[in-house]
């Protein structure tokens, strides 16, 4: 079987969302991976253009089913910015909770898969039950156990009174105990090591180089993570470390993700411990002026970018979403290269793909079916024609 | 009237109906177990059966780029080999009515046999998932089955006959061979784990990697049929490893002094409560491991398990010779 080539996706058993591999197998080992992955296309960005900021923060809450939160939270950081706010503590800190137990809920289910991809259905089980938990706190917080819509411009629009953080303080405990038992799990179980060791190496100069974000890049012993970077909400008050693994292989990004739940455990503990007294939210100006930003904001995949742009009109003129997985790709050709059939499932899940906030345009013409990207020119003279149609003179 | 007994014999107990049942409790007894060892409620008892009633129900598809004629008779094949293969293996007394000098190495060659159809049937399905699983399964089969057929031999070494009466009735009277062979259950439990396609040793059909391995294109009857064949060599793989390391039929205390209905009864309630304990053991095994790869399966299989068969044997004939037994 030399050279021959094999199709993974769109539709895969490893695959949970669409995304197309064509990889050229010799045997059993990986030459090269060809990636296609725009098959989720949703006019989001062009769908924020049309919407007013309040309504805005629910789109984009919609982006990402498990980092909802991130989403909301850049978006408004970036419009407060704009808006020149001074977020209460109280509303800093509560933003941070959220925002670790989502990462929590995250990396849990983001283990199950890795799991899961390795034929190791019992973890799979195991952190998916444990994850439920997780849910549910953030239900008692926000009322939402997926969608939390806990974000408003200027602050949160839920309080965390004492009577939550006391429940919430007790689960912790369970979860804490849960998190030891998982770092034990990768640490010591013999067959996770044999599939984990040495496979998707990714060297910490192509992290670099490929520009590789959240815990590929901090499993490959890159620094990076836009908490300590540059400091959000209450990030620069809350203590915690950032972890970093020098294996270069999906162990190091395991061991990144599983430590991270302690710490992510350890920082909801303080900040609700330290719950700063005060107001929710600070009072928003009536109009915006035309200005631009970039907004980032380290979700639980990795550097989640904004870069927004609004007008005179209280509106948004071009938004821009650039989801962690989108900006880990590249690493994941580069993992694959020399590696087994076998790792192909383990490699992309090690990055904890979420294809639909990736996805950006694919072009689908119905007439000469036709598929593909086009170039900007023809985009450019695409929606020259479009908004011509409705009678929006691209001159004016 | 003889021809009659055999006749019931082959077809209804302990012949295929009966093999077929046990099958079927099997999966959802192991089934079941799993489920228990990761928190989940696991299937209703009669679930199995009713997965198998809706696959015969499916459509029934055949690709355009297999070989038709061979990916049609496989299951069939291997279904037919797996129960002759349970027609020789004792269940409730110490030989079986069909049994002669020689039915172990029978069962061997039928239980071998499947694996070779489903790389068969895999290769020819014209389908690159297909292919690469049926190479995987036949890379497995150079290396278990040579573990596991060197670990039934080493019982075989100490009794000196290849049937298994005699067998049985060694260990009547006689400590089991678990406890005189140790090192040959604990290998043959992994070689029938590998030969089940279980976790760690799935890869040929890791629905992550190559989404059912040679099982890909089949679909409806068929598949139904290869998943009879898995419960199947369940069967007859816990009822050969029950009988020839866990003393089959027999007992702890002597049961021929209770007049022969109520031996046969002892006997099977041992045979069931041996085979389901070996099921156990395989769904624990299952249930805490992840898959590994191919390349580390052929490894481990050469350098532990054929190393540790290798001993058994050593260790047997340097005992024999010693006077041991």
């Amino acid at each position: 079987m030399h050279g021959s080539e094999l199709i993974v996706g769109p539709q895969h058993p490893a695959l949970k969302e669409p995304a197309s591999f064509r990889v050229h197998v010799d045997g059993e080992k990986i030459l090269s991976l060809d990636l296609d992955i725009s098959y989720n296309h949703r006019g989001i960005e062009k769908g924020m253009e049309q919407r007013t900021f309040e309504k805005n923060i629910y789109l984009v809450e919609r982006i990402c089913g498990i980092c909802s939160h991130s989403h909301t939270t850049n978006f408004c950081k970036g419009i407060e910015e704009i808006m020149n706010l001074t977020i209460p503590r109280r509303a800093q800190y509560i933003r941070v909770i959220m925002a670790e137990l989502e990462r929590i809920h995250s990396h849990l289910l983001w283990l199950g898969v890795e799991g899961h991809g390795m034929g190791f259905d019992t973890l799979f089980m195991y952190t998916w039950r444990d994850r439920e938990t997780v849910l549910d706190l953030m239900e008692t917080i926000s009322g939402g156990r997926i969608s939390h819509a806990m974000n408003r411009l200027g602050g949160v629009r839920r309080d965390v009174d004492d009577a939550t953080a006391k429940k919430v303080l007790q689960e912790l405990k369970f979860l804490e105990g849960r998190a030891d038992y998982y770092i034990n799990l990768v640490k010591t179980e013999k067959t996770l090591a044999k599939r984990m060791k040495g496979v998707g190496i990714l060297s910490k100069k192509m992290a670099l180089e490929l520009a590789a974000v959240g815990p590929t890049a901090r499993g490959s012993g890159v620094k990076r993570d836009i908490r300590k970077d540059d400091p959000y909400a209450a990030y620069g008050e809350i203590p915690f470390k950032m972890i970093t693994s020098d294996s270069c292989d999906v162990y190091g990004r395991n061991y990144v993700r599983v430590y991270e739940l302690k710490e992510s455990l350890d920082m909801v503990r303080y900040a609700l411990e330290n719950l700063p007294k005060g107001d929710l939210y600070a009072p928003i100006p009536d109009t915006v002026k035309a200005a631009e930003v970039v907004s980032r904001y380290e979700a639980p995949r990795g550097e989640l970018f904004y870069y927004i742009r609004t007008n005179a009109n209280n509106m948004i003129e071009r938004a821009h979403v650039r989801t962690p997985t989108f900006a880990n790709w590249l690493s994941v050709v580069e993992a694959m290269k020399g590696m087994h059939i076998a790792d192909i499932p383990i490699i992309i899940a090690a990055i904890d793909p979420c294809m639909s906030c990736t996805s950006r345009t694919t072009i689908v013409d119905a007439n000469d079916r036709k598929l593909g990207a086009l170039s900007w020119e023809e985009l450019e003279a695409y929606s020259i024609k479009w908004y011509k149609g409705r009678g929006i003179g691209w001159e004016k | 009237m003889n021809w009659l007994i055999e006749a019931f014999y082959i077809f209804f107990f302990p012949g295929f109906l009966f093999a077929i049942a046990y099958g079927f409790f099997m999966e959802w007894f192991d089934r079941k177990l799993y489920a228990k060892m990761q928190d989940r409620l696991g299937p209703p008892f009669l679930q199995p059966l009713a997965d198998f009633i809706k696959l015969l129900s499916k459509e029934d598809i055949v690709p355009k780029a297999a070989s038709k004629a061979l990916f049609n008779y496989v299951p069939v094949l291997s279904l037919a080999f797996l129960l002759t293969a349970f027609l020789y293996i004792p269940i409730f007394s110490n030989s079986s009515p069909l049994g002669f000098n020689g039915d172990m190495i029978l069962v061997l060659y039928l239980k071998t046999l499947p694996s070779i159809l489903l790389f068969v049937g895999g290769w020819h399905s014209g389908n690159a998932f297909s292919s690469i699983g049926a190479y995987r399964e036949l890379s497995m089969v150079f290396v278990y089955e040579v573990a596991f057929f060197a670990v039934i031999l080493s019982p075989v070494l100490i009794t000196g006959s290849w049937a298994f009466s005699d067998l049985a009735a060694y260990q009547q009277s006689n400590p089991w061979f678990f406890i005189l062979q140790p090192i040959g259950f604990v290998v043959a439990l992994m070689c029938l784990q590998a030969k089940l396609g279980r976790v760690p040793f799935d890869m040929p059909e890791a629905e992550a990697e190559i989404v059912g391995g040679p099982f890909t294109e089949y679909s409806g009857k068929k598949l139904a049929l290869f998943r009879l064949c898995t419960n199947m060599t369940m069967v007859v793989g816990s009822a050969l490893i029950a009988v020839v390391f866990l003393g089959g039929p027999s007992l702890l205390f002597d049961t021929s002094s209770l007049g022969w209905p109520a031996m046969h009864l002892l006997g099977f309630a041992a045979f069931l409560i041996k085979t389901l304990f070996v099921i156990f053991i395989l769904s624990v095994v299952r249930s805490a491991f992840a898959r590994i790869r191919i390349d580390q399966m052929v490894f481990f299989g050469w350098k532990w398990l054929g190393l540790l068969a290798l001993l058994q044997i050593a260790a047997t004939i340097i005992l024999k010779m010693v006077g041991v037994f």
